[in-house]
């Protein structure tokens, strides 16, 4: 369609909407899911109703949190695939400590989080000072970490009434009508994002992921930069682990399975740009509502949970593909105005 | 400052030779290497099997042991052979383990369908040859990471495996199909599979250290640009391997339809980690151009060993694969601070010689 529009009015104009489709990338993530919204609501009327909407934003604010912390991972050109082992592993530790009354809620909660911490440290120590790359590093703290929950767990489980009354609350709990875990999925999406934007050590992310020999020769050590993104990525996997364990109460050595791929996926959607140095947050953050979108409609629309993997799959395609040919327009603008 | 800024250099113009004759004609028996990660594989190998035998001795020397230790990894062995030659060239296929389990269902649906197994092989092995084409023309055609083109089919693929055959479970297979399976060779404790193995092994061992084609492999994973300027059809190559790659993930899912005698979707989950494991503790280099066949047949027996003496130890399940994850990091980990320790020797030895009786006097002299 955009190649038609180009073959009409001359090279420029295709070239420009994709240009203004790529840069206005939430924006246009936006848009589809009021669309998707739509049409939902059409077909299925309870799509609207106060419970299944905060059901879905919860469960999406999750995953957003996570996604935050790969998205930063992601623009520094690494990745990290233990994101899902982190959150099972802290999931399961704060619903053991409850569940033993080893400690209050806080300080379980608090532990948690410093576990998810401590998990991060561990990767960027592999990746940034051993020098092991993150693919190999995290694909083998995926299973280590995975590993210890097991061992940790040893096949029991953690069921609702062995936690403390009261500790799930949160997950139901609401302000003014919105959910307290979108509120602070937000809150984390919108101070990561100034963060970004405004600090140094935000521009240095960026510097990091867009040109590491450049970013070398302006003095900036990307190894501390990389060291902190992952570590950032283990607290806020932390975060969305302890979140984990209060939306679904029970909880097995097998928790957050799966979500690795997810969170990815939401962080790919949302327009950070796998080759690192471009994208925001707040893009990883709505590709995470977009997944939970997806994952709803299916189940209103009476379609097969079955088809739910293979949609996460041909998303991540569609994305990635959409982006680098939505870089190729952007290129051939640039291009283009050169000429002239 | 000038001179100990020149000194470094002839050593870095030897190290450069050394690697472009390693990719040369010299192939496998490049001796500096073949004493250094091979060796001390085969080395762990033997000590595992000593191991196995001092504290399981009843058990771990028989032939039914054998038959099972190495039965237990075909599928992923046979899975690391052509990831080897992936990852050389500097991709990455984490789609395995998803087409495995995609065969398995698929070869199961046909089966309860009445169509009989001479026909639901091949339509498998091709259904894995297409999707190794879809990965390989999104990868080389499309430009994308291959990271992310087989962590989308990772799921794309499961997907359509659970599409295809839900939560249930095939099986009365003819037995003719499932002693391919978990039979010997008649007389002997070698599996059929193991049979499967060795033929690809030896066959994409020869490929990669005998022929132009395995040389342009190498090219490609050194320098992508200097190989196509040299001639050498790059992206194409990149198709054919994940083409291969499809088709042995899928063959190797008929298997392990075979071995376990039933047939389902989520056949294989997390086996990807296992054959990225043991291709790198082959000695492959994950950053590609680097790395041999042989080093990742013997990783591949070393983890199959390493299994079985855990397994009769009664270790558990999940140290055993805390374990796997630690071989993974460690098989990066100990050559890159090997390679350091030994740069930072010959840098000691080096600034310990005044610098005029390393260098070449002429060259040097007239440098400053």
């Amino acid at each position: 369609m955009a190649a038609e529009t180009a073959a009409r009015t001359g090279p420029g104009a295709g070239a420009r909407i994709a240009g203004a489709v790529a840069r206005q990338r939430e924006l246009s993530l936006a848009g589809l899911m009021v669309v998707m919204a739509a049409f939902v609501a059409l077909q299925a009327p309870n799509f609207l109703s106060a419970s299944n909407l905060t059901q879905v934003t919860v469960v999406a604010s999750i995953i957003a949190i996570a996604a935050v912390g790969q998205a930063l991972v992601i623009l520094t050109r690494n990745v990290d695939l233990s994101v899902e082992s982190m959150m099972g592993l802290v999931a399961f530790v704060v619903a053991d400590l409850l569940k033993f009354h080893v400690l209050p809620a806080p300080a379980a909660i608090a532990v948690g989080v410093g576990l998810g911490l401590l998990l991060g440290v561990t990767n960027g120590f592999l990746v940034a000072v051993l020098r092991v790359p993150s693919i190999v590093a995290t694909l083998g703290t995926l299973s280590i970490y995975r590993g210890l929950d097991f061992l940790i767990a040893g096949g029991k489980q953690v069921t609702l009434g062995d936690l403390p009354a009261g500790y799930t609350d949160p997950a139901r709990a609401t302000v003014l009508g919105i959910p307290v875990f979108v509120l602070i999925a937000v809150a984390i999406v919108v101070f990561v994002a100034l963060v970004l934007r405004q600090t140094r050590a935000g521009r240095r992310i960026y510097a990091v992921g867009s040109n590491p020999e450049a970013a070398a020769i302006l003095g900036i050590r990307s190894g501390v930069v990389v060291f902190g993104v992952f570590t950032a990525c283990g607290l806020l996997a932390g975060v969305a682990g302890v979140m984990w364990g209060m939306n679904y109460g029970t909880i097995n050595a097998t928790a957050a399975t799966g979500v690795t791929l997810q969170v990815v996926a939401a962080v790919v959607v949302g327009g950070v740009n796998i080759n690192g140095g471009s994208g925001t947050v707040i893009g990883a953050g709505l590709g995470a509502l977009f997944l939970g979108l997806i994952s709803n409609s299916l189940i209103l629309l009476r379609l097969s949970q079955f088809w739910l993997q293979a949609i996460y799959g041909a998303v991540i395609l569609v994305a990635v593909s959409l982006d680098a040919f939505l870089l190729r327009g952007l290129r051939r603008a640039a291009l283009a105005r050169r000429a002239r | 400052m000038s001179a100990t800024g020149e000194t470094p250099k002839p050593a870095d113009a030897a190290v450069v030779v050394g690697e472009t004759t390693s990719v040369g004609r010299s192939g496998p028996f490049r001796l500096r290497r073949l004493a250094s990660w091979e060796a001390l594989l085969a080395l762990v190998l033997l000590g595992l099997v000593g191991l196995g035998a001092a504290t399981s001795p009843k058990v771990f020397l028989t032939p039914g042991n054998f038959s099972n230790l190495t039965a237990a990894v075909m599928e992923v062995a046979i899975m690391a052979l052509p990831m080897t030659l992936i990852i050389i060239v500097g991709d990455i296929d984490l789609s395995v383990e998803s087409m495995l389990g995609l065969a398995s269902a698929v070869l199961g649906f046909l089966w309860a369908e009445g169509v009989p197994l001479e026909v639901g092989i091949p339509v498998v092995l091709l259904m894995g040859a297409a999707g190794g084409l879809f990965n390989g023309l999104l990868v080389a055609r499309g430009g994308l990471p291959s990271l992310v083109v087989t962590l989308g089919t990772l799921a794309l693929f499961r997907g359509l495996a659970l599409v295809v055959l839900g939560p249930r479970g095939i099986s009365k297979f003819p037995e003719a199909f499932t002693d391919f399976g978990f039979g010997t060779v008649p007389g002997t404790p070698i599996p059929w599979p193991l049979v499967v193995f060795t033929v690809i092994a030896v066959v994409l061992g020869v490929v990669l250290h005998r022929t132009w084609i395995g040389r342009q492999v190498f090219a490609a994973g050194k320098n992508k640009d200097a190989a196509r300027y040299s001639g050498v059809r790059v992206q194409r190559m990149r198709i054919a391997l994940f083409v291969l790659s499809g088709t042995i993930a899928a063959f190797a899912g008929v298997i392990l339809t075979a071995r376990f005698a039933s047939a389902r979707a989520d056949a294989g989950q997390g086996m990807t980690l296992t054959v990225v494991t043991i291709v790198l503790l082959g000695g492959v280099s994950i950053n590609g151009g680097r790395g041999t066949i042989l080093g990742v047949v013997l990783a591949a027996f070393t983890l199959a060993v390493l299994g079985n003496v855990l397994r009769l130890a009664n270790v558990s399940a999940e140290l055993q694969s805390i374990a796997t994850g630690l071989l993974l990091i460690l098989s990066v980990v100990i050559p890159s601070v090997a390679r350091q320790v030994s740069s930072a020797i010959g840098r000691a030895r080096r600034d310990r010689r005044p610098p005029v009786a390393t260098a070449e006097p002429g060259e040097v002299q007239s440098l400053i």
